[in-house]
């Protein structure tokens, strides 16, 4: 069992979650904020040398349109700008709740755009990083319903079994053949024309519940099947332990590492899920920054290849995949060992292996 | 996407032109002077190109006719363009009217009868005679209602028909009981129709079904410069050189020049862009400044032209349908507002219209306070007021209006009515058109500053127009339509109260407001007014009734934005639809190029 492997994942991904979580202290500008002058800016240059000398605080130049163009842009280096750390700026809520004018850095009279501008002058640093608090949140939100229905469903199934095993398998089966993309067009299709952007999320993560939770459905009942035939439990049972109980005590906590592990994979799944929604335009709805809408610009070709900084956001996913992958792995590991560690019989290590990653998409 | 297309009943009224003793325009060109092999032919100006070559062309869709009776798509349009011709033309170029398989056009001083005299020798795309009984059969088939010929509308003047009358076998008369504003332009989308291939099937009633896109090309013909020659199901459809075709160049040359004229069907306009840029088709219209500039950044081989401001004009308008009856309240306060003439010059006021088409047209376009463009030379209205943006007349206005203001707890401000309600609503959008949505994240912001809290809906574009005009269920909607002709009769569907497309409120039995009823009386009036200078006098009236009442909140117009390989001579984007093609006969692959290409 390797401990130290999971923590190190965990706390990589704490890590890449506070940088999101803090947003708000982070991101220089508020990131619905259009700045009409500055539209698709590319990002702008921070310097450390002016007119040969080196400057002890970093500073950048100002930039205006090139004359007769519409998105070219030159410094104007007439104008240097010094950058402030912690400067007092737009008002925010850290972490939704806590106000606060405070940024790690800014500058006065001018913006600086450090991974560029979009189409409308809105600065992308400030919209990857409140785009991923919406699509991280609707991907652990959604992911926590999912493991919970999962959870619950699960252990009912496995636990009682017959007709209930028989009528919740089949719905899960059901879940699993229906092609899940459509249903999401078909769930969102019935929703109201009109929703705020907080309903739309809350829609969005309940959607994502509702089709996930087939699968660590089944895993769940699987594992719960294999326990409760173990000898502790039937001793419990013998000593004459309730069904709650016995749930509790010694069902529950062996279906653990399946769902951290399910949980691991379907977290960034969820993200992506979400992504594609509000790519497609039925997710999070503009001006509120999403990862998925943030992407959503590059289906216009001129797009594509005139503005490479919207591609930033794509990249700001890759870190999170990879550590979700690894905690998932690690888990995964952790989860087998314990496995083997307590049973006898080749059966329960088929079902170990049968929870990896690989095999749950 | 423009809301024609999705209109099939848009009356293609077009028209405009005062009727100067339309003789006079005819001056014919010496060429036109009889032949020695009896055939009339017409000589264009132009380049002098050189035959042979062969033309690709994208289409957004496949057309779906090739029948003029029944064609209202674009596509369809398009195609059949090059395959057919009119009596009399609109020069898409100069917007003016052209003699075309009438060599002449006489009006009675009564304006209301046109002698037309077709050009000796003419015949049709398979060699068959034109004259003038294909011309009658082809207005009886137009005026027969159970053909549904979406020209009908057009041919019927003061409530009545317009009858025809044969000469001798290359005059005929059209009478009709009142005079008509639009005169001679009438004619322009006429095609006539070759009656030896075409009446049994009218006879059998099987017309309006007829000339469907696999019809062999044997069994279709037209007097346009191409004609049917292959069709290859969701890939492309080929038309060839029409030998017979009743144009030249200056030099005597028989038009087309080009050998072939080749359609894609290529559903997306960012693949219609791949496809130029990689040099499948030849030309390019109906661009996105942006996709306009991402192609010119890298032009080598074609050349992107800029036509101009075109007829499209876009705008914002809120629904201002009776909905009383069975709405619910919150329904109601909103359509108070709505009703309300300030709050729409308040948001009128706050709108960015520079930066409309700043961030969205790249400055290929124009900003707009009303609905006539400058790209529609004669009509529009100079007096026009051009207001600068400013959120503190707005501000003044709304506060007239009995709004107020209050701070809320993140310190933003909110926008209330007189009875104390937040002021919020939603705007559609067509979910296809990038240009539309990015307008409306920008009226958005301009009405964050005076506390108006909106969202914007992006919706696909049938169900959008299912709810601005069947279910109206909307709050307010960003849109454009597009004038095919340069008159106001081209948009009178649009400002009659009783129109299909009178969009914040349409299909009216009676006008709602005083001001739409003045309206309808100034629209009617032009529809038989013949001088030029006053139908503009009440044409301008109705732009300023608009200007004032702003039950469209008129935003900018896009200009024309095309390209071509340099190897294509007489290209001339014209800012009427068929923006490339209106002179396809014209157009010629040169020298080199054809040499390289065989």
């Amino acid at each position: 069992m390797d401990r130290r492997r999971v923590r190190r994942w965990f706390v990589a991904l704490l890590v890449l979650h506070a940088v999101v979580g803090g947003a708000g202290f982070l991101a220089p500008y508020d990131p619905v904020k259009q700045d009409r002058e500055h539209a698709y800016l590319p990002p702008m240059r921070v310097h450390f040398l002016g007119r040969g000398h080196l400057h002890l605080r970093p500073f950048f130049y100002a930039e205006r349109l090139r004359e007769g163009t519409f998105d070219e842009f030159e410094e104007d280096t007439e104008k240097a700008i010094p950058l402030r750390f912690f400067s007092t700026g737009e008002q925010y809520r850290l972490l939704g709740f806590l106000p606060s004018r405070r940024h790690l850095f800014g500058a006065e009279g001018a913006r600086l755009y450090l991974l560029g501008s979009d189409g409308l002058g809105r600065d992308q640093l400030s919209r990857m990083l409140y785009g991923g608090q919406i699509s991280l949140l609707a991907g652990l939100l959604g992911a926590g319903g999912t493991i919970f229905v999962a959870a619950m469903i699960g252990t009912v199934a496995g636990f009682y079994g017959g007709w209930r095993d028989t009528l919740l398998m089949r719905l899960a089966e059901l879940f699993l053949a229906l092609p899940w993309l459509y249903l999401l067009f078909a769930l969102r299709a019935f929703l109201p024309l009109t929703v705020s952007p907080l309903r739309a999320f809350l829609l969005v993560v309940v959607v994502l519940a509702a089709v996930g939770w087939a699968r660590p459905a089944r895993l769940v009942r699987g594992v719960v099947l294999s326990v409760k035939e173990r000898d502790f439990v039937r001793a419990a049972r013998g000593f004459g332990a309730g069904d709650a109980y016995l749930v509790r005590r010694h069902i529950l906590p062996e279906t653990r590492s399946v769902l951290l592990t399910q949980a691991a994979i379907l977290v960034p799944q969820f993200v992506l899920a979400e992504m594609t929604l509000s790519f497609i335009g039925l997710g999070i709805p503009e001006p509120v920054p999403s990862w998925g809408n943030l992407l959503a610009i590059l289906q216009q070709y001129s797009v594509l290849v005139s503005y490479w900084w919207m591609y930033l956001p794509a990249l700001a996913i890759v870190p999170f995949f990879v550590g979700y992958q690894g905690l998932a792995n690690a888990l995964h590991v952790d989860g087998v060992t314990v496995k083997i560690e307590g049973k006898r019989g080749g059966t329960h290590h088929d079902i170990g292996t049968r929870f990896s990653p690989a095999q749950t998409d | 996407m423009i809301l024609e297309r999705a209109f099939p009943l848009r009356k293609r009224i077009s028209g405009g032109l005062l009727l100067l003793a339309c003789a006079s325009f005819f001056l014919i060109p010496s060429s036109m002077l009889p032949l020695p092999n009896t055939q009339e032919l017409l000589s264009v100006p132009g380049e002098i190109g050189h035959a042979g070559g062969r033309l690709v062309v994208s289409l957004r869709a496949e057309p779906k006719t090739l029948n003029p009776l029944s064609a209202i798509d674009a596509p369809s349009r398009e195609v059949i363009g090059a395959m057919q011709a009119d009596l009399i033309h609109i020069n898409r170029g100069t917007q003016l009217t052209e003699p075309a398989l009438a060599k002449s056009c006489k009006v009675s001083s009564d304006g209301l009868q046109y002698t037309l005299v077709l050009r000796k020798g003419l015949r049709f795309s398979d060699g068959q005679p034109l004259d003038a009984d294909d011309v009658l059969f082809t207005m009886r088939v137009y005026l027969d209602e159970s053909v549904h010929a979406t020209q009908r509308d057009l041919l019927i003047v003061g409530g009545k028909p317009i009858t025809v009358r044969k000469v001798d076998s290359s005059t005929v008369i059209f009478q009709m009981v009142k005079p008509y504003g639009a005169g001679e332009r009438m004619f322009d989308g006429l095609t006539i129709l070759p009656r030896h291939l075409l009446e049994k099937t009218y006879l059998e009633g099987r017309l309006g079904q007829a000339g469907g896109l696999s019809t062999p090309a044997n069994l279709w013909a037209g007097a346009g410069p191409y004609r049917l020659k292959e069709y290859e199901a969701g890939q492309k459809l080929v038309l060839e050189r029409n030998p017979f075709y009743w144009k030249t160049d200056v030099k005597g040359n028989t038009l087309p020049y080009l050998d072939e004229l080749v359609f894609l069907f290529v559903p997306s306009a960012d693949a219609q862009v791949l496809r130029f840029q990689s040099g499948e088709t030849d030309v390019i219209s109906r661009l996105g400044a942006e996709n306009f500039s991402a192609l010119a950044r890298q032009q080598r081989t074609y050349t992107m032209t800029d036509a101009g401001p075109g007829l499209e004009y876009n705008f914002l308008f809120f629904n201002l349908n009776d909905l009383a009856a069975k709405a619910a309240p919150e329904v109601t306060s909103k359509s108070k507002w709505f009703h309300e003439v300030k709050f729409r010059q308040a948001v009128s006021a706050v709108i960015d219209r520079d930066a409309i088409v700043r961030l969205i047209y790249q400055g290929r376009g124009t900003a707009l306070w009303g609905p006539v463009t400058p790209g529609d030379r004669r009509w529009v209205d100079a007096s026009i007021g051009r207001p600068p943006r400013s959120p503190d007349r707005a501000r003044a206005l709304l506060k007239e209006a009995g709004f107020s203001w209050r701070t809320d707890g993140n310190g933003a401000t909110e926008l209330l009515d007189s009875d104390g309600k937040m002021v919020e609503f939603s705007i559609l959008t067509s979910s296809s058109n990038a240009d539309r949505t990015k307008m409306a994240a920008l009226i958005q912001e301009d009405l964050k500053e005076l506390g108006m809290r909106v969202q914007v809906v992006p919706l696909e574009f049938r169900s959008l127009i299912d709810r601005v005009t069947q279910t109206k269920e909307y709050d307010a909607c960003v849109l454009g339509l597009a004038s095919f002709d340069a008159d106001p009769n081209s948009d009178l569907n649009v400002w009659l109260s009783s129109g299909g497309t009178h969009l914040w409120d349409p299909s009216q039995a009676h006008p709602a407001t005083p001001w739409e009823a003045e309206i309808d009386d100034l629209m009617e009036q032009q529809l038989d007014t013949p001088k030029f200078e006053q139908r503009k006098k009440l044409y301008d009236r109705v732009q300023e009734i608009l200007a004032e009442y702003q039950p469209m909140i008129f935003l900018a117009s896009p200009d024309i934005l095309t390209g071509a390989k340099n190897s294509i001579g007489n290209f001339h984007p014209a800012v009427l639809e068929p923006y490339v093609l209106w002179n396809v006969e014209q157009l010629y692959v040169r020298s080199e190029q054809v040499s390289a290409s065989r």
